[in-house]
């Protein structure tokens, strides 16, 4: 169980109504913990999952998604920061659930770790000069 | 061995003056010793970058074709509301200026994603600015709308004006209430959850000179990335409150108004901010040269983080109501290590002014100074002291009745 990944899933219409997500644990053994999803019936789904199992179990569902034609991101993309308006204040690191921001006690700057990211989100509006992005 | 300015100008003007950081110099003194470290060093810079309300900028943006009066008329830039009650083509854009159609906190937090500090951040940038304007109309200026793009090269005078800014010290913001809090200080959780502070601690210019003794009216600064002046103290400016022995204030205390050209200025000194659920405001670059006259001047400026201290005050409450609220006192050295202890809790803390960026206005002030592009002014009156009677009051607030 030490392989671990953290992807977005976005279904086209047609797939909403099928049980893509159910295959992934009969048929390929992965342990899967949603952290955000948005299906609604005949539109467009989104689902935000952290997959575990073997290496070789997580490549084969991958592969069934892609071919059941599941567009994958990984999640780790998708808050971002725009480093143009990062100012380092700070605001940001206790506001994160996950830590994924650190402070670099040497620098003062704020490092942001994106694989801690499980793109939550509130990060978002609480930093000040509105520097961090969720990207889908 | 004392200096004067005067002496400290020819210096830089002959390449010749030795220029260090607030946070360079507490290791200088550490490793030379004070007095060595007072008769070497000419100026010591200082520097802050965190976000400052009562902040904005007056704009005159030439008389159009035919004439219009905006006083007494609205201005609208980028749909963000100006002030205009000046002449006919003078207006002034507060930082916390919002557009009319915007939520506010109608969906609570609201998001105050644009406002005042914006639209200045914006037009520092050389962006085009939307204003649309309506006028009553007179003999003398006839046009009752204007509707045009305007941009900061193309306009007579473009001026940051700020009225408080660079608090020395403030308030550190804790929640004791059991609901989250969405204030000026950040996004604060509940229960002691977090903290919040906003100081640049042992970097910013008034810590560094805590009795005002070099810095006052008329003194030259870095401003927004171009230079500006002191034109007077802040509002609120409040002097006489509880002093550590160095001198440093435990509570907020002293603050500057400030006025720079905008025209010289830049969108990575002044940017727009967002504080979830309370508004919109500007965050905004200062450095303060200080001229090390003498050694007690220089013993100032070397102050560290943990000898500053300040007081931890409830937002969940007590400062809603005009309370003291303080719920603990602690230092910067403290806060910034991540965590402190209040009320037998460990909490973690983060900052809202941003460090590094002030170093980096120290050190631009710095080379300014070393490349003798920026020289000294003597202040032509000292900030008001302890000593000047002042008081900060509350609101007298009276019933009327008909």
């Amino acid at each position: 169980m030490a392989f671990s990944r953290r992807i977005v899933l976005h279904f086209p219409r047609r797939l909403v109504n099928r049980p893509i997500v159910y295959r992934l644990i009969r048929d390929f053994n992965l342990e899967f913990n949603i952290l955000k999803a948005s299906v609604t019936p005949d539109e467009e789904g989104l689902m935000v999952l952290e997959l575990k199992g073997k290496q070789e179990d997580y490549e084969k569902g991958i592969e069934y998604l892609t071919k059941a034609g599941v567009r994958i991101q990984p999640l780790s993309r998708n808050v971002i920061r725009n480093e143009e308006r990062c100012t380092h204040c700070g605001a940001c690191i206790t506001i994160c659930p996950t830590g994924a921001f650190k402070l670099d006690f040497v620098t003062r700057e704020v490092k942001f770790c994106d694989e801690k990211c499980l793109a939550c989100g509130l990060c978002i509006k609480a930093c000040p000069p509105r520097a961090m992005e969720l990207h889908f | 061995m004392a200096k004067t300015i005067e002496e400290i100008n020819e210096k830089i003007k002959a390449g010749k003056a030795v220029v260090v950081t607030a946070d360079e110099v507490i290791d200088l003194v550490k490793q030379k010793g004070a007095k060595k470290v007072a008769q070497e060093v000419d100026v010591v810079t200082t520097g802050t970058f965190g976000p400052m309300c009562s902040s904005g900028a007056y704009l005159n943006i030439g008389h159009s074709k035919p004439r219009i009066k905006l006083g007494g008329g609205r201005v609208y830039l980028n749909d963000v509301p100006a002030y205009a009650a000046f002449a006919a083509i003078d207006i002034y854009l507060g930082a916390n200026a919002l557009p009319d159609d915007d939520p506010r906190n109608r969906v609570y937090p609201g998001e105050f994603n644009y406002g005042g500090g914006h639209v200045i951040e914006e037009l520092v940038g050389g962006k085009d600015i939307r204003l649309i304007a309506t006028a009553y109309g007179t003999d003398c200026y006839p046009r009752k709308k204007l509707e045009t793009w305007i941009n900061i090269k193309d306009i007579n005078e473009a001026v940051l004006f700020n009225f408080r800014n660079a608090y020395q010290n403030y308030n550190v913001a804790a929640n004791t209430s059991n609901k989250t809090l969405y204030t000026y200080m950040g996004v604060l959780k509940p229960n002691l959850g977090n903290i919040n502070y906003s100081t640049t601690g042992q970097l910013s210019p008034l810590l560094n000179d805590p009795y005002y003794k070099t810095i006052g009216i008329g003194t030259k600064i870095f401003l927004g990335g171009g230079t500006g002046f002191i034109t007077w103290q802040g509002t609120q400016h409040n002097p006489d409150v509880p002093r550590s022995e160095n001198g440093v204030p435990k509570r907020g205390a002293g603050a500057i108004a400030v006025i720079g050209d905008l025209k010289q200025m830049s969108p990575r000194w002044l940017v727009g901010t967002s504080m979830l659920g309370y508004g919109c405001t500007i965050t905004v670059g200062i450095g303060v040269p200080i001229p090390i006259l003498s050694e007690e001047i220089l013993a100032y400026t070397t102050v560290t983080d943990d000898e500053i201290f300040a007081a931890v005050i409830d937002y969940g409450g007590a400062y809603q109501n005009l309370q003291p609220g303080i719920i603990g006192e602690v230092n910067y050295g403290q806060l910034r290590s991540g965590r402190v202890v209040v009320q037998g809790k460990e909490v973690p803390t983060a900052s809202l002014s941003s460090y590094p960026r002030a170093v980096e206005i120290a050190t631009i002030l710095k080379e300014w100074i070393l490349s003798g592009k920026f020289w000294l002014t003597q202040p032509v009156v000292p900030l008001p002291g302890i000593d000047s009677g002042i008081i900060l009051k509350p609101l007298n607030e009276r019933p009327i009745e008909e």
